[in-house]
């Protein structure tokens, strides 16, 4: 039970969109696509999703081939918002709900339950286009999910959201995990993807060129961050080997080693010249993992 | 299958609710009324006199030597049931002119003989545009001026009707397939109308198509729809339900013209209606008719929606359709064309020709009594060029609807393919 890439590869013409890409993503987790536009990633959703098919290689839900006949257990929410703006909210859920399969009268009822949970009851009989960004998103979102998919696949669930509705949206995300559905997300916000995901990859021209579990993308990276903070200038500490790079700041500054005793050695060092008022090993973040793989122009 | 139905309800009754297709609709109706109800509202206002006040435009003032002819005139005048009024006046030209102008006066007539007996008659109206009350009147004075040289030449009245009695004139057409002269004019006009119906509706729905597709593509909910049900499904329903919609909405105006004539005062037997030969409507041509729409809309519609579906946003259609709507109007030049001549070669060729089949091949269907292999083998070209065009259509369709680009051209088509590609 699990959504299997093996080996998957899509060409347009000469361009390589996506190039052997293979990963697995097990029932009931989370699993996190970074890349910058046009890495890949929605080419790769809609392979996923069947909307092209793969050149070489296959993708596959609990072992079968995606189809339009098991398609009612798949929801999406395209990166581009996609609503009738001259329907209303209401009719338009349903609509899209009897597509997924659903009997008109269960997706009445379904709809107005997520319309509820969202708080945007109020809302049912107004014009799409008469919403506010944030709760078009909110609309979006009900519409990839009223159907209880099994396989969730959003692709910048949480842009343009101010914090509070990013939050709401976040649990809606965690309690349908919890019922057992698997999410595949994109997104640009890193702390997002740390958050919410077991699994990641990120994507850069069409290759995969980090994946696995969150802890071990982080250890793979085999970097690590020292931040001190003296009274006295640090800047020959950059000098020593072993250290990457050095940004100073206005109590201290911040160190990028390859390895932990590194560390060590700066730590001596700098007591050497005075007192240290605070010392820390950092873990990378993503942001630091994405900017240093996929490179600085994309930051 | 449920799905289909789905996308086809959606599709049918989103534009049958929205306010510009009620609105249309709506006037259309109201015109049939007006326009089948024409001749009787013209007449009621005549009435009223709305126009030129107390212009009696039916009083036909004299001016006359001593002939005596205006008895005469009114006599005939009479016997032609005709409303025109004589009246003898005294006044001068200059003063009649002058009245005529002033609108107090619509027609004088100055009547004289000349020395050989022969009527010599100015008419004058405000404009020379007038065309019943001249004829009219020149009728009655023929007569006048028959019965003048009959008295003259000494003749009975039974030797001036032998003299002037009608000749059987009969026109017959060799070519097995052509009808007589009387059937033609009577096909004519209902041809001509509902072939006008078919170009008008083929035009109108497959722009309709269009523009759904363009708007849901630009609207981005297609990449939602597609993901639920297949691009070639979503398509073929999305055509069957505007398709829907717009034969009934056909069949609403028909049926509203079929009440509107029988409940006007207007007689069908006469006046414009008898050019449209409504006295005698043939039920085979207006199955026929519904059958070549059909054909049609499916054709284009196909066409449509792949062309919609090349475009990302709604304002680049029409630009894309434009080689479509020359396709259309192509068409109805050679079937309007083709009234006169149903049997020209060039009609014959363009009937097989399946982007003009739909207007063609039924002009001649109503027109003349083809085999019956002639329409049936080019609605089987039709059927054979629609269904490629589906498969073809929903190929691009289903990469065009993916596609976002700025270049709007026939070329996206290939990409499309491309793109669309199993």
């Amino acid at each position: 039970m699990a959504l299997k890439i093996e080996h998957v590869t899509r060409r347009f013409g000469d361009f390589t969109a996506v190039k052997d890409l293979s990963m697995i993503v097990e029932q009931g987790s989370m699993y996190g696509f970074l890349g910058a536009n046009g890495a890949g990633k929605t080419t790769t959703f809609r392979m996923i999703l069947g909307l092209l098919d793969a050149t070489e290689g296959s993708i596959t839900w609990n072992g079968k081939p995606i189809t339009y006949a098991n398609r009612s257990h798949i929801g999406y929410l395209p990166e581009e918002r996609g609503l009738y703006p001259k329907m209303n909210v209401e009719d338009q859920l349903v609509y899209l709900g009897q597509l997924r399969g659903m009997k008109k009268t269960g997706a009445k009822n379904a709809v107005n339950q997520w319309l509820e949970k969202f708080e945007v009851k109020h809302y049912a009989q107004k014009k799409v286009e008469e919403l506010s960004k944030g709760n078009q998103q909110k609309i979006q979102l009900i519409a990839s999910l009223v159907h209880k998919p099994s396989l969730i696949i959003l692709d910048e669930p949480f842009s343009g959201l101010d914090p509070v509705n990013v939050e709401m949206l976040k649990k809606a995300i965690l309690d349908i995990q919890k019922e057992g559905a698997t999410i595949v997300f994109s997104s640009h916000r890193m702390d997002h993807v740390e958050e919410l995901c077991d699994q990641l990859c990120i994507m850069h021209h069409g290759e995969a060129i980090v994946s696995g579990s969150l802890r071990e993308v982080k250890r793979g990276f085999g970097r690590q961050n020292v931040r001190l903070k003296a009274d006295f200038d640090l800047t020959f500490l950059g000098e020593l080997e072993g250290v990457n790079s050095f940004q100073p700041s206005i109590e201290g500054g911040l160190f990028q080693i390859s390895d932990e005793r590194i560390a060590h050695e700066l730590l001596r060092t700098a007591l050497t010249r005075g007192d240290i008022r605070y010392f820390a090993i950092e873990e990378p973040s993503l942001q630091d993992i994405f900017i240093e793989k996929v490179g600085k122009e994309y930051a | 299958m449920l799905d289909f139905w789905t996308i086809f309800s959606q599709s049918f009754w989103t534009k049958a609710k929205t306010k510009s297709f009620i609105i249309t609709t709506l006037i259309v109706v109201a015109g049939i009324f007006l326009m089948s109800n024409l001749s009787g509202i013209i007449s009621k206002v005549q009435e009223v006199g709305v126009f030129g006040d107390d212009v009696d435009v039916n009083t036909v003032y004299l001016v006359e030597d001593s002939s005596n002819l205006g008895v005469q005139l009114e006599q005939q005048l009479d016997q032609l049931n005709s409303d025109i009024k004589v009246k003898v006046t005294t006044n001068s030209m200059d003063e009649l002119e002058q009245q005529i102008n002033d609108e107090k006066i619509s027609i004088f007539l100055v009547l004289a003989l000349d020395n050989t007996n022969t009527i010599q008659a100015t008419y004058t109206s405000k404009n020379a545009n007038d065309f019943d009350q001249p004829m009219m009147i020149r009728e009655a004075l023929q007569n006048v001026q028959t019965n003048i040289k009959a008295n003259s030449l000494k003749l009975t009245g039974e030797e001036v009707s032998q003299l002037f009695a009608s000749i059987q004139f009969k026109q017959e057409a060799v070519s097995a397939s052509s009808k007589s002269e009387e059937e033609l004019s009577q096909a004519r006009g209902l041809v001509y109308v509902l072939i006008f119906v078919i170009y008008f509706s083929v035009f109108y729905y497959s722009n309709m198509i269009a523009m759904e597709v363009a708007t849901e593509k630009s609207s981005r909910v297609m990449e939602i729809i597609i993901s639920s049900v297949s691009p070639v499904k979503h398509m073929f329903a999305k055509i069957a339900g505007v398709g829907t919609l717009g034969l009934l909405q056909i069949a609403l105006f028909g049926l509203v013209g079929f009440i509107a004539l029988k409940t006007s005062s207007s007689d069908l037997t006469s006046g414009v209606f008898s050019f449209f030969g409504f006295s005698n409507v043939s039920v085979s041509t207006m199955i026929l008719a519904v059958v070549f729409f059909l054909l049609g809309y499916f054709l284009y519609a196909t066409l449509a929606a792949m062309l919609g579906s090349l475009v990302s946003r709604t304002e680049d259609v029409q630009q894309l359709l434009l080689p479509m709507t020359f396709l259309i109007i192509i068409a109805s030049f050679i079937a309007f064309s083709g009234l006169g001549n149903p049997e020209a070669s060039y009609v014959q060729i363009a009937s097989y020709i399946p982007f003009f089949t739909p207007l063609v091949m039924f002009l001649r269907v109503g027109m003349l009594d083809l085999p019956v292999w002639e329409p049936l083998l080019g609605i089987g070209i039709l059927l054979v060029t629609i269904f490629i065009l589906g498969w073809f259509g929903s190929r691009v369709y289903r990469g065009g609807v993916l596609m976002y680009g700025a270049s709007q051209s026939l070329k996206d088509i290939k990409r499309a393919m491309q793109l669309g590609k199993k």
